[in-house]
């Protein structure tokens, strides 16, 4: 699967020739930008484990991974929608939305947690469906709806909370939420990660959808003239992603034991620069489920270490976002030297025949 | 410079030169010689993948040959960019119009070189006067104040015209500027490169139809896979002459349709209109049968076809499949029953460029090809396999990227991926454009034998040679309508050009 | 909201063409409308605020505002130039706040140092910042989204490296530097005076300037312009370098206005100056400056009302990405409705 975790240049119809020989060139450059991303991650493991104090130890991995529970779970959508070609950046504002609702459902409805926690989910997938409505359903690009949605679903969450914070949730509950797995010090919270890890990677990899997905990001009028429905399909993406951020908003919730309108604020962000960096195409149609998993990992070890290593939390963002412009400027400065050696061997071999 | 002379014997005003340009492996130029004299109008031909266009982009300083010289009045020549070649005055029409939507029609005229007043300010008024004033050269009249978003094709056409007009240029090159074209815009044009042939300047002419190149053009050069294959007088050439040099073997050994027994009914079309588009449209497809749509670009083939298989959706009508209506709007249902389009522009609509082989092939098949919802490589490359060893698809691995294969190669990638469907319906637009003549023949005989098998085959195709030699019956749309359907015994080169201009039933 | 009047336009495009010379695009007349019901809204927005509470239309209210919207004004202008291009620059808070930080770090250090060299530093290094954006968007060939996302993090990342938790106040600057924040001329305000006349200089370069239609030509067809000739590289590198100055003007009238500093201001203003530009009809038919600066005036306008109207302040970020979509819904209903339009007029008039 090579072809599909790489980056070229935009793809426009009369470029593509080029685009061929540049990926050629990028693929003999990189391998599978899939195994660079693992190596760069045992990597960063294995230097913050030698040189950071404090980095290996049980209790840090379990904050670490408790930390990127939001990200891994927001990711997972997000990675779905990239491929098709779309982008949904108001998936931290859903989550503050889903947790203020959960938090003012507590506070004034008297109805059950389980039952609050399933609503919440729901209410998700429905502001999933208005971006998607407006996305597919009116033909806007998903960038202008979802900066639209980014602001408006975060204004709600200030309506609905104002600046109080619910934090009165049951201990059971909120214990619950950071508990490790007996005998390890690995949060119980990743179990579920996982799993949907699991179900996103082969839905994405392995059935009809997940090479519709694939096509619709290349070009999406040879996918709809090979049967491919691409409105449909990308309606339902949005929906599931606001579902997945309602279940991000239940999880942060309780992870902090405390709702407030401005959880997860400028989350958006460290999502989209997890799945780039994890080798999807901003274009669309290429990228795949482990790299974005690993770039999570590599995000979270990345912050970790620093934080540990005592930088300062809010200079940390040169690091995500310079992490973000190598990811995408690298592969194309390397298959733009290579494509340029390339057609200077191809003159010299011309001139000499 | 002697205005109104052939120019058979002045100097070139502009000359290439061995000039080569390959894009990864395929070569769209090999050692091209090309030399246009002022005063002289010289058409090139050649068949489509012939490499006319990617010299149209050459001289357009889009592209930057890899080898070769060009030399304008016998000094070298070298375009770093459009902007180069313009100033070298070298105006280009290509074949698509390349307009700005947004714009008005006057600023896309005059791009970069709009007339200044003071502070340098562009003075708009000025500028519409000056595009109204090449109107009027033209003899059409279009706002020039008005965005270009929404002209028609003919008249984005004629916003291009007027665009190399205004540049007062040295060299004009047309590429297919008449595909759209109406006989009197046509016409009006021509006068036009003939007015600039007198002043001196030099013309560039592609086109398809011989009789326009034989009209227009005092020299003919012709191309054949990328190669130089000759350059003369017209006046030396016949038409048959030029084809045989095209094409590099005998016409007739092209089109071996053979007769199969027409079975059932299988498509269906009643009264199938699209505002705007096309109206009206009835016709039916029996099993065995190639019936070929027939027609000028623009015509509304295309649209038709989209329409059929539920790509575009239609204003009224129905279409039927072996007698039962089809769901408008809806291609994976027109795939479920047993229809399969075969898309006019295969790099856009057929191909996902960056995928491999084996996912293209199978991209029509996915659902058929899972089991218990998944789906897995390997019954995608058994079945990529079949469909590309019976095409003799030529592609290095069944894992490279479409995109990597020739233009031929491609085209067997698309026919093998609906010929995996399976279908009872094959509906096939323009089934041998911008592939080498050997594929052709192939291509050609892969229908025949598909329609022995029992399929129905609608054929859109602009080469009339394809049409008259494949079809079973033609029908000829002009402008939307279906105004004439000829049986292969009574179609012939004149009755379907007649139909296809709209001149009626004269023979 | 009057912004959802779409008869105007519909009535504009049946009106038989006028005489030549004197006629204007049909997109240019689109765009009128546009304004003129961004100028009514804000109109509506006042009548209904001030019918409440009448001390709204006060002087000093209405200082107020100027004062308040002078800085997302110029903001939302050099935004222009980039959407213009088919574009984004989602960094300008950050540039805008590392400089407004850098400028406090220059009167710290050089407490001496005379105004009008502070403000041409800061220009100085927002033009740097637009560099670094342009040219990594020139050599990675992605779209500027990711790029200026990256970057939006990176200078933020900068400022609060080098503020280290650290508060620059008023008293750490001069006076004259200060004054120059809430300075008024004729009673209105030198900031808003400022803003006015970058949206002018920008207005007018973008309607009247060969380079400034090669913008929206490259916006509107970007295969095409490259095969106009136009160095599209090198125009979209510069609307960057313009953007990244304007922000660093916007970062050094920020330090000035609110006197007090630290590695956070600025945050999230990204959004506000894309909704602006948004709202002013910048998305579609290119757009031109004074839309976007409109659409800064509404928003900032809409905040102070919600205000006065006792209305939960934190309703206006809704209000903002409600506005968002209803500005983008219309834009593509107006689009389909002047295709179809200019579909008809061109079958007849061939």
């Amino acid at each position: 699967m090579a072809h599909d975790s790489l980056y070229a240049a935009p793809p426009s119809a009369a470029d593509t020739e080029r685009e061929a020989g540049r990926l050629a060139g990028l693929r003999g450059a990189l391998g599978s930008w899939d195994a660079a991303i693992v190596a760069a991650l045992v990597v960063a493991v294995v230097l913050a484990g030698l040189s950071v104090p404090n980095f290996a130890t049980g209790r840090n991995a379990q904050f670490l991974l408790l930390d990127l529970v939001p990200l891994a779970l927001l990711a997972l959508p997000m990675t779905l929608i990239v491929i098709t070609g779309e982008i949904d950046l108001s998936v931290a504002s859903m989550v503050g939305l889903g947790s203020t609702l959960m938090g003012q459902l507590w506070l004034s409805s008297g109805l059950s947690l389980e039952l609050i926690c399933v609503l919440v989910v729901l209410l998700g997938a429905a502001f999933g469906a208005v971006n998607g409505l407006f996305v597919t359903g009116f033909g806007l690009p998903s960038l202008a709806v979802t900066i639209g949605t980014l602001a408006l679903y975060r204004g709600l969450s200030f309506v609905v909370l104002g600046d109080q914070a619910v934090a009165d949730f049951p201990a059971s509950w909120t214990a619950a939420a950071v508990q490790t797995i007996p005998g390890t010090s690995i949060p119980a919270a990743v179990v579920p990660v996982l799993l949907l890890a699991l179900v996103f990677g082969v839905v994405l990899h392995a059935t009809p959808a997940g090479r519709a997905l694939y096509a619709m990001g290349n070009n999406d009028e040879a996918a709809t003239f090979a049967g491919v429905s691409v409105a449909r399909t990308k309606f339902w993406l949005f929906v599931v992603s606001g579902a997945v951020c309602g279940l991000a908003g239940v999880f942060w919730t309780l992870r902090y034991a405390s709702a407030r309108g401005d959880n997860a604020t400028g989350l958006e962000l460290t999502v989209v620069t997890a799945v780039l960096l994890g080798g999807v195409s901003i274009f669309g149609g290429r990228g795949g489920l482990l790299g974005v998993v690993a770039g999570v990992l590599l995000l979270g070890v990345l912050r970790n270490a620093l934080q540990l290593a005592d930088v300062d939390a809010n200079a940390l963002t040169i690091v995500t976002g310079t992490l973000l412009i190598v990811s995408v400027v690298l592969p194309n400065a390397v298959a733009d030297v290579r494509a340029r050696l390339h057609r200077r061997r191809q003159r010299a071999h011309l001139t000499a025949s | 410079m002697s205005p109104g002379a052939p120019g058979a014997d002045s100097a070139p005003l502009l000359e290439l030169d061995g000039v080569t340009k390959s894009f990864g492996a395929v070569a769209a130029l090999r050692g091209v010689h090309l030399a246009l004299h002022p005063g002289e109008a010289h058409a090139l031909v050649g068949e489509n993948g012939a490499g006319k266009s990617t010299l149209v982009k050459t001289l357009a300083g889009a592209h930057a040959p890899d080898a070769g010289r060009m030399t304008l009045d016998g000094r070298p020549l070298q375009l770093r960019g459009p902007a180069d070649a313009r100033a070298a005055g070298i105006a280009v029409i290509y074949q698509e119009p390349t307009l700005f939507p947004d714009l008005s029609v006057a600023e896309n005229i005059f791009m970069g070189r709009q007339p200044l007043r003071g502070l340098r300010r562009i003075d708009t008024r000025a500028m519409n006067r000056d595009a109204e004033r090449l109107f009027e050269r033209l003899g059409v009249r279009i706002d020039p104040a008005r965005p270009a978003r929404g002209l028609s094709i003919a008249d984005q056409q004629l916003v291009e015209i007027a665009k190399a007009l205004s540049f007062d240029a040295r060299i004009l090159v047309m590429d297919e500027p008449t595909a759209a074209l109406s006989g009197v815009e046509v016409e009006r044009l021509f006068g036009v490169a003939r007015s600039l042939c007198e002043r001196g300047a030099a013309v560039l002419f592609i086109s398809h139809r011989f009789d326009e190149v034989f009209d227009l053009c005092q020299r003919i050069t012709v191309l054949r896979d990328g190669a130089w294959v000759s350059s003369d007088r017209a006046a030396d050439l016949t038409v048959d002459e030029v084809v045989r040099r095209m094409v590099g073997r005998e016409v007739s050994s092209l089109y071996p349709k053979q007769d199969a027994p027409l079975r059932d009914t299988l498509l269906e079309v009643r009264g199938l209109s699209r505002a705007g588009v096309f109206s009206d449209v009835s016709f039916s497809v029996r099993g065995g049968e190639i019936v070929a749509l027939a027609g000028l670009v623009g015509a509304g083939r295309s649209e038709v076809a989209r329409a059929v298989f539920g790509v575009d959706r239609y204003d009224a009508g129905e279409v039927r499949v072996a007698g039962r209506a089809l769901p408008p709007g809806n291609p994976g249902r027109a795939i479920a029953a047993g229809m399969a389009l075969v898309p006019e522009d295969r790099r856009q609509q057929g191909l996902v460029m960056e995928l491999s082989v084996e996912r293209n092939a199978t991209l029509a098949r996915r659902r058929a090809l899972s089991r218990l919802g998944l789906l897995l490589g390997g019954a995608e490359r058994a079945e990529a396999r079949r469909w590309t060893r019976r095409l003799q698809v030529k592609a290095s691995r069944l894992a490279a990227p479409v995109a990597t294969l020739s233009g031929g190669n491609q085209q067997k990638v698309v026919l093998a991926k609906w010929l995996a469907t399976e279908p009872r319906i094959l509906i096939i637009d323009e089934p041998t454009r911008g592939i080498d003549v050997g594929t052709k023949a192939e291509v050609h005989r892969l229908l025949s034998e598909l329609a022995g098998e029992g399929l129905a085959i609608l054929m859109i195709s602009s080469e009339l040679p394809e049409v008259l030699g494949m079809a079973d019956r033609v029908l000829v749309m002009h402008e939307g309508r279906v105004v004439r359907e000829l049986p292969r015994a009574e179609a012939d080169e004149t009755s379907v050009m007649y139909a296809a201009t709209g001149q009626g039933a004269i023979s | 909201m009057s912004l959802t009047d779409t008869g105007a336009p519909a009535q504009a495009a049946e009106n038989p063409p006028p005489g030549p010379g004197r006629r204007r695009g049909l997109t240019e007349r689109l765009l009128a409308v546009r304004e003129l019901s961004l100028l009514l809204a804000l109109g509506a927005l006042i009548l209904v605020t001030t019918l409440r509470n009448d001390r709204f239309l006060s002087g000093q209210s209405i200082k107020d505002l100027l004062l308040g919207c002078a800085i997302l004004v110029i903001l939302a202008v050099g935004q222009t130039l980039v959407i213009v291009t088919r574009n984004v620059d989602l960094s300008v808070g950050s540039i805008l706040g590392l400089v407004a930080f850098a400028t406090g770090e220059l009167f710290l250090a050089a407490p001496g140092t005379p105004w009008p060299v502070a403000l041409l530093l800061g220009v100085a290094l927002g033009a740097v910042c637009g560099v670094v954006n342009g040219g990594l968007i020139a050599v990675a060939k992605v779209p500027a989204l990711v790029i200026t996302l990256g970057t939006l993090y990176a200078f933020r990342g900068i400022d609060y490296y080098w503020a280290a938790g650290r508060q620059i106040n008023a008293a750490d600057m001069p006076r004259s530097f200060l004054r120059l924040g809430n300075q008024t001329v004729l009673g209105v305000p030198a900031l808003f005076l400022v803003a006015l006349i970058v949206v002018a200089a920008v207005g007018f370069y973008l309607r009247s300037y060969r380079s400034g239609r090669e913008l929206y030509a490259i916006g509107s067809e970007p295969a095409a312009a490259r095969l106009s000739g136009i160095p599209v590289g090198r125009r979209v590198f510069a609307v960057f370098v313009a953007n990244g100055a304007l922000a660093g003007l916007a970062g050094v009238l920020y330090a000035a206005r609110f006197g007090t500093l630290d590695a956070a201001a600025g945050t999230g203003l990204e959004l506000q100056v894309v909704a602006a530009a948004v709202v002013g009809g910048v998305a579609i038919f290119g757009g031109s400056a004074y839309g976007a600066a409109l659409g800064a005036v509404l928003l900032t306008t809409i905040g102070s009302s919600l205000a006065v109207l006792r209305i939960d302040p934190f309703w206006q970020q809704a209000v903002v990405g409600a506005l968002i979509l209803a500005a983008i819904g219309l834009d593509r209903l107006l689009a389909l409705r002047m295709a179809a339009r200019l579909r008809g007029r061109s079958a007849h008039g061939a």
